[in-house]
């Protein structure tokens, strides 16, 4: 079959002359850069397309014996589920039971066959305890459980995951891979996955891998195969960390067993040797050390009026020109953190104090001039069509003179990347420059520290790069830079230090490293072992620490000599 | 952070045993009742009654301190208002004009106004423990499907459903979008211009109004995908199965009501009047 | 189609959640005592202009009657005048097509008419009359209360809605021919 679809709005197709097979029960991983038309191939299959988005659709696409656009969206549905990336958007019911039934109640089902679908399916995901909680007292992962619930419940034939991984923290994504795969055997569905995060995903096995760049399929073959080549870095997508590591050990990735999965890598006596052999040559990477302390927190307590205590009696110091990652589970208490050194909330115990001076009392504008906040959702803060007036927003009302304005703009807009954008409205941009754009509109107010949610969240590779980059750049101006993030590399690739938060409570302060080593620790607050881990182990190298610090530093030298 | 939004209070009692379906008739009787009737001795049943609801579903008055609080100060304000904007209201309305005594200027202090104020705070009255009654004794899931159920068309319903599932997402949207922008400089306080005031509106409400617009497009191809829409009817998890008691209180209520309409319009007039000889 | 009566009811949801939210627990003074902006009738009138009479009209009256009985007691003439506003505003939707991202001064000017019949409508005409229907209100009293109400309604409707609506036509604006300066 050749199949394309272009939507109406745009000039170029968004998918051209796919022809692709699945067979039932095969799980199948679909990734691609963003922009490469895998998202727009889930929602031809699930009958979003062409049924909610109009196009100009050529070709057949056939799933179930139904050619879908002679089909409908309710018949589609019956033998596709769907799992949307937003877990709040798919979560439609007032409770968890009430969710699960929203496709049984649409289709007329009586109560109580209803009642007892609804209990298996919970069941099968593991949510049977909390089938009266509303969406707010769940976890992103347990809101995934129930979506995944409300699919099943179905008795559907397709299962189709749009970036399952996106919201979720390392840990509750590696279960949500298992999940899946448990999903799978029981129900004996087909599976389709689309994800840029492969190594999370091939976690569990999975029969093939679509690659996908600019609405073509570029490659279509089984994981091992993908692997071994050189596709993923081409088309924007990360390999596996151990993967590089055996690249960079010199070891010839075509006679390794086991290469699409860590728990089934099979490395020769030989391959453990080039392994050890490159730690040894490796250099140590340097520490620089500076003790002036930005921020220090001091015995913070936090709780929202009347009602569960958030912080319990956290305290750390942020070293000037720093650039920190915190982490922790979703709910751990790393956003209400900021919040509050922000001043946006309000602690009642405990200090905050800027360059050693107290700020626990000053209000959120006198301290926006000291510690930006930005957002992780560019959409929450963008208000004003035009860039130089959103970014010239926060100091508009400083008493400046136009020139000065305008001087400290172009500044900003400058340092950004932004200057040849000026005079455009944000609406032309993609979501990384407004990701830049709500940066640099905090940053016009000449803060020191900025603290940022997620910057990288559900981005793919080059603009994962392309922000991380630019935070550099500036951590290397003298900003210092704190990230709260669920993107163990990032920590690894970008973070001096990691401050871990479990239940309100700060439990590990350390590097990036050294967290992703504790065993321990990881379980604890809900993070996942790097599979660098797994190779120090394997290797019998005593030291993975510094194992994994000498990887990192490595892959930085290789690709800035490849950029 | 997410507060809920009604305050519903799960509890075992004769009231909360009910369907929502049936407090759903219960509420809309007696408001349209209630709303009709200016007929001092039918508000004064109601009131009993409502007060005798109350009894019968075991919610402390202390679980609904703040409701009163606000009802209490709302009653009182509106009392003076209406005094103080025509305290000739009432002798206009009911003919005649007995004074108690002179206040000041032209106010005098009559029996008709007070009559009149006292039904008109009786109907205030009556609404509250009944909504009360209402929103605490009815667990919110089972809004959509009793509105359904007294037929209105099911996709409203879902929308009344929704908008309770959404309440407090877009709260959380609002509190972090006007700290975000506080944080730049957007102030709403007293000492901002009201022109400026009103201009920095705007830059809270664009967020979030273009978040809400992102939500409502996730949310509706998530229930397509899911077949809502499918059937021109639909079934629903939550309703509650009606028993004996459901018919029997829908039975007094439909009694009431044309009991209560029969007495309001004896004379062809819904206005008891007891100043009339 | 079908699809587009899936979206409104979300709209409806979404319009009303917002009309609680903002009617509910956000206070921005206005600079007369006790009155605040109100914010609620604005969001309405952008979603009666961007889905129409229906959901302009079931927003409202959704979001305000929740919002009465948060408080325990609906206050159904003016809940009813909410729903009449909404209805109004959005039968005057097709005219304003902020959809194609134009919203220039004729279309501003449609929606200023809009909100002039609209408020007249609803807090001069169903408010009330059901005033004096239901609480044998004096009608002077709750014409000046009707008056009082719309105009602040329809001030604020039309800067707040009017802006939201510029907003929202920039992001819908097509790019065009752009240039890096």
């Amino acid at each position: 079959m050749d199949f394309s679809f272009q939507y109406n709005a745009q000039k170029q197709p968004t998918l051209k002359h796919i022809d692709l097979d699945i067979y039932p029960g095969e799980k199948i991983l679909i990734c691609g850069a963003s922009g490469s038309g895998k998202s727009t191939l889930g929602n031809c299959i699930n009958g979003l397309i062409p049924f909610s988005y109009e196009g100009k659709m050529e070709g057949e696409l056939t799933v179930d014996g139904i050619v879908t656009k002679d089909s409908s969206i309710f018949e589609l549905s019956t033998r596709v589920g769907t799992v949307l990336q937003d877990p709040d958007g798919q979560f439609v019911g007032l409770t968890v039971a009430e969710d699960i039934a929203f496709a049984l109640e649409n289709d007329c089902v009586e109560q109580d066959a209803m009642k007892k679908q609804i209990m298996e399916a919970a069941k099968k995901v593991g949510i049977e305890e909390r089938m009266n909680n509303a969406p707010y007292d769940l976890s992103g992962g347990q809101k995934q459980r129930v979506s995944m619930a409300g699919v099943i419940v179905d008795d559907v034939k397709i299962l189709l995951f749009d970036e399952p991984l996106a919201n979720l923290d390392p840990y509750t994504g590696k279960t949500a891979i298992e999940l899946i795969d448990l999903i799978k055997k029981q129900t004996d569905t087909t599976v389709l996955i689309i994800e840029h995060r492969i190594e999370d995903v091939l976690w569990e096995k999975v029969d093939r891998i679509i690659l996908m760049d600019d609405g073509r399929i570029v490659s279509d073959t089984k994981p091992e195969e993908l692997l071994r080549s050189s596709l993923l870095w081409k088309y924007g997508i990360r390999e596996p960390l151990y993967l590089t590591l055996l690249k960079y050990a010199g070891i010839d990735v075509n006679k390794v067993e086991g290469i699409d999965n860590i728990k089934d890598l099979q490395l020769k006596a030989n391959d453990k040797k080039k392994i050890r052999d490159w730690y040894e040559a490796q250099s140590k990477p340097e520490r620089v050390n500076n003790n002036d302390y930005i921020l220090e927190v001091e015995h913070v307590d936090f709780s929202y009026d009347n009602s569960e205590q958030i912080l319990f009696d956290v305290s750390f110091k942020v070293k000037q020109g720093e650039m920190l990652a915190i982490v922790g589970k979703n709910g751990a208490g790393k956003s209400t953190m900021c919040k509050v050194i922000c001043g946006f909330e309000r602690n009642k115990t405990g200090k905050i104090l800027f360059k050693g001076e107290d700020v626990t009392q000053s209000s959120i504008r006198a301290r926006a001039s000291h510690i930006g906040y930005v957002m992780q959702n560019p959409n929450q803060m963008i208000s004003q069509p035009m860039i130089f007036d959103e970014v010239a927003m926060g100091i508009r009302n400083l008493g400046l003179s136009e020139e000065e304005l305008q001087k400290r703009v172009y500044d900003t807009l400058k340092i950004c990347g932004l200057y040849e954008f000026r005079n455009w409205p944000i609406s032309a941009l993609s979501f990384g420059q407004k990701k830049r754009v709500t940066i640099a509109s905090i940053l016009v107010m000449g803060p020191e520290v900025v603290m940022l949610d997620e910057p990288t969240a559900g981005q793919d590779l080059r603009h994962y790069t392309e922000i991380m980059e630019f935070l550099k750049e500036l951590n290397e101006k003298g900003i210092t830079i704190i990230l709260i993030t669920h993107d163990m590399h990032l920590m690894l690739e970008y973070t001096d230090r990691s401050i871990v938060f479990t239940d309100g409570r700060i439990v590990a302060d350390k590097s990036g490293s050294a967290v992703l080593c504790d065993r321990e620790l990881i379980q604890r607050a809900a993070l996942k072992e790097t599979s660098l881990f797994y190779i120090a182990e394997m290797t019998g190298i005593d030291d993975p620490v510094d194992f994994v610090d000498c990887f990192i530093a490595c892959d930085r030298k290789e690709r800035d000599r490849g950029n | 952070m997410a507060t809920k939004v009604l305050n519903y209070i799960p509890k075992e009692s004769f009231i909360h045993g009910l369907s929502g379906t049936t407090k759903l008739i219960i509420f809309l009787t007696f408001s349209v009742l209630c709303g009709l009737s200016f007929d001092t001795r039918v508000l004064l049943f109601l009131l009993l009654l409502s007060f005798v609801g109350f009894s019968l579903s075991n919610i402390r008055l202390s679980e609904i301190r703040l409701m009163s609080t606000f009802l209490i100060i709302f009653l009182v304000m509106n009392f003076i208002l209406l005094f103080l904007f025509n305290p000739e209201y009432g002798p206009e309305l009911y003919g005649s004009r007995t004074v108690l005594f002179h206040l000041f200027g032209r106010y005098d202090v009559t029996m008709e106004q007070l009559f009149y104020q006292f039904n008109v705070s009786l109907k205030y009255v009556i609404g509250f423990p009944i909504a009360i009654l209402f929103i605490s004794t009815t667990n919110p899931s089972e809004f959509a499907s009793s509105l359904s159920q007294i037929g209105v068309p099911y996709r409203i319903s879902y929308s009344v459903s929704l908008a309770l599932r959404y309440i407090p997402d877009i709260q959380q949207d609002y509190h972090e979008i006007a700290q975000s922008q506080e944080a730049r400089g957007v102030a709403l306080g007293k000492d901002v211009k009201f022109f400026e005031r009103l201009k920095n509106s705007a830059k809270i409400l664009l967020p979030l109004v273009l978040t809400s617009l992102n939500r409502i497009d996730d949310i509706s191809n998530s229930m397509q995908l899911r077949s809502f829409g499918k059937y021109k009817k639909r079934t629903w998890y939550t309703k509650k199965k009606m028993t004996a008691a459901d018919y029997s209180v829908i039975a007094f209520c439909v009694v009431l009501f044309v009991v209560g309409m029969i007495i309001t319009n004896q004379g062809g007039n819904n206005l008891f009047n007891p100043f009339v000889r | 189609m079908k699809n587009d009566s899936v979206k409104k009811v979300v709209a409806t949801g979404i319009g009303a959640a917002l009309f609680f939210v903002l009617a509910r627990f956000v206070a921005v003074p206005s600079g007369i005592p006790n009155t605040n902006i109100t914010f609620q009738y604005a969001i309405q009138a952008v979603f009666a202009v961007l889905y129409g009479p229906v959901v302009g009209c079931l927003s409202g009256f959704i979001g305000h009657v929740l919002c009465d009985m948060s408080w325990g007691g609906v206050w159904w003439s003016w809940a009813f005048a909410t729903g009449v506003y909404g209805l109004v505003v959005g039968f005057f939707a097709d005219k304003i097509n902020v959809k194609d991202g134009y919203f220039a001064k004729k279309e501003f000017f449609t929606f200023v008419v809009a909100n002039l019949v609209a408020n007249l409508l609803a807090w001069l005409l169903i408010a009330p009359i059901g005033d004096i229907v239901i609480y044998k209100e004096d009608a002077k009293l709750v014409f000046t209360q009707g008056l009082i109400a719309g105009a602040g309604d329809f001030l604020f409707a039309v800067v707040l809605g009017g802006l939201l609506l510029y907003g929202y036509s920039k992001t819908v604006a097509k790019t065009g021919s752009l240039d890096k300066e």
